[in-house]
């Protein structure tokens, strides 16, 4: 005990690194000031996209709730009219509903989504006072027509591996039937996962 | 017609009223300022510019909480305890000089004879603020604090008294003006160094701060005797414990480095510029405090009474006797 009581260098080694620390710099982030640089395919809030001339991508399919392991998707399909054609498909979703309180926000739904309509994108201020705030429904969900197409997969804001943005662009496809793109979004991030792809 | 003299302390009492608590809320903002630029945080920095309205906000935080008695306290030692820490921590400003005019007048509202002996002895009934609430609190981690508190000041009181009766003899003088006056040439802190090194040690654990904190000893006693208080009675031990840390702070400016003297000889020392000069010495003194707290973890109890008891107070006792024999065969140096 006393050796440790008189060991008076220790005492002040301890002093001069806290009066040194004093004058480093700070890596605090001043958060509703300053923001946080997210990293490429930062997983936050969910989009429903829309394609270019306007209409839904969201086919009604539920292979988002199916692949969903927190059941935090809820799709109610409808099937289009010639009068009322929401998707270029034969089916929309008439109800699509997040709960976001449920979501883990794995990115699965995104993954099995054939024709690329949902997205988590890097938004992930999603605080409210009332739990029913949370339950994002398509109003929210879906992007505004005068907000164009919604965030492209792989070129989502602060960006994302530019290979990997490559690779997505030389293997997408067109339907020739409806003109709209068919991207196989999931098959390539998979691959590029296991790193096989390019 | 001169004012008469009790308006003059008065007037005297009001303002060093106000600078004391201005400068516990400063000191507290400082102290979490300083802390967290040692653990490499920025520190309070959104409550005006740098976060100088930081204690402010505090304040009207602590005003507004709910003032919680438990069932099982003593109802009126309860609430008198912050009042009798804060009332002692306060008192002893009323004799701190805080500069002096060219004439010798003391800047401080009383000019008190034995001086240090009246510090001493506010600080020793302070503990009795501990150590009621504590045992008031009718619950086992606030009475195990006070319990710790009275032991723990009570040895190291001793030590911090025999510390000072060096400077005492030196000085040969207990009020305050005199002590400070008698280091116009050399600071008390040459020849008592050792004197000063025990005086840091046993006021640190006088005030109850880390590594003496034990207290409080938020790790092993919740909050230790003010686990219990809230809102604006814990407000109160808080403002005491600071105002404590100032008065030591202000104690051994004037005991050991030469109070309102300046550091460099030639300088001017008295009137503002030795308020300067106090305030920086003070200052230098609270943020080693500070600076102590940011680095060192806390004693355990064992060793804290081992420690006070088998080397503080024989080293002490050994330099009170080394200086009186001193002074006694060559009374010209003193």
């Amino acid at each position: 005990m006393r050796k440790n009581l008189f060991n008076v260098g220790a005492l002040l080694r301890g002093l001069t690194t806290t009066f040194s620390y004093q004058f480093k710099k700070k890596p605090t982030i001043e958060y509703p000031t300053v923001k946080k640089q997210h990293a490429p395919r930062f997983h936050g809030l969910h989009e429903l996209r829309r394609y270019g001339d306007g209409k839904e991508r969201c086919i009604g399919c539920e292979l988002c709730a199916i692949a969903c392991p927190a059941n935090a998707i809820t799709v109610i399909g409808a099937e289009n009219t010639p009068l009322d054609r929401r998707s270029p498909g034969e089916r929309y979703a008439a109800s699509y509903e997040i709960d976001e309180l449920r979501c883990i926000f794995c990115g699965l739904c995104e993954e099995a989504c054939p024709t690329d309509a949902i997205v988590l994108t890097p938004r992930f201020e999603m605080a409210d006072y009332r739990r029913g705030a949370f339950v994002y429904a398509k109003d929210r969900l879906l992007v505004p027509l005068e907000a164009g197409v919604g965030t492209p997969p792989d070129e989502r804001p602060n960006g994302i591996p530019a290979d990997l943005g490559a690779v997505a662009r030389e293997k997408d496809t067109v339907d020739i039937a409806t003109g709209y793109d068919a991207t196989n979004r999931g098959h390539i991030l998979k691959t590029q996962r296991r790193g096989l792809a390019g | 017609m001169s004012a008469p003299i009790w308006l003059i302390v008065l007037v005297k009492a009001i303002i060093v009223l106000g600078v004391v608590i201005t400068a516990f809320a400063y000191s507290m903002l400082f102290e979490r300022k300083i802390i967290g630029w040692m653990q490499l945080r920025p520190g309070p920095n959104r409550i005006g510019p740098w976060g100088l309205l930081q204690p402010a906000a505090d304040a009207v935080k602590m005003i507004f909480k709910e003032d919680l008695t438990p069932e099982t306290a003593d109802p009126l030692i309860y609430r008198i305890a912050p009042f009798i820490s804060l009332v002692c921590a306060m008192g002893a400003f009323a004799i701190i000089p805080f500069s002096a005019s060219a004439d010798g007048t003391l800047w401080s509202v009383g000019n008190v004879n034995a001086g240090i002996l009246f510090v001493f002895a506010l600080t020793s009934v302070g503990v009795y603020g501990i150590s009621l609430a504590g045992w008031s609190s009718g619950s086992k981690f606030p009475l195990l604090g006070s319990v710790r508190s009275t032991a723990q000041m009570i040895s190291y009181e001793l030590s911090m008294s025999m510390s000072v009766i060096g400077v005492l003899i030196l000085a040969g003088s207990t009020a305050l003006g005199d002590i400070v006056n008698a280091q116009y040439r050399l600071w008390f802190i040459v020849p008592q160094i050792v004197g000063f090194i025990i005086y840091i040690i046993t006021a640190v654990a006088e005030t109850n701060r880390a590594p003496f904190d034990l207290v409080e000893a938020e790790t092993e006693l919740v909050g230790g005797f003010h686990t219990e208080y809230s809102g604006l009675r814990f407000g109160l031990f808080f403002i005491a414990e600071y105002l404590n840390m100032i008065t030591v702070s202000c104690l051994a400016t004037l005991l050991f480095l030469g109070g309102w003297n300046s550091p460099i000889p030639g300088l001017p020392s008295g009137g503002f510029v030795g308020l300067i000069w106090f305030l920086i010495k003070a200052g230098a003194f609270l943020f080693f405090y500070i600076w102590l707290r940011a680095t060192l973890p806390r004693f355990r109890y064992d060793r804290l009474m081992d420690f006070g008891w088998k080397v503080l107070f024989p080293v002490a006792t050994l330099n009170l006797i080394l200086t009186a024999v001193v002074v006694a065969v060559w009374p010209q140096h003193a």
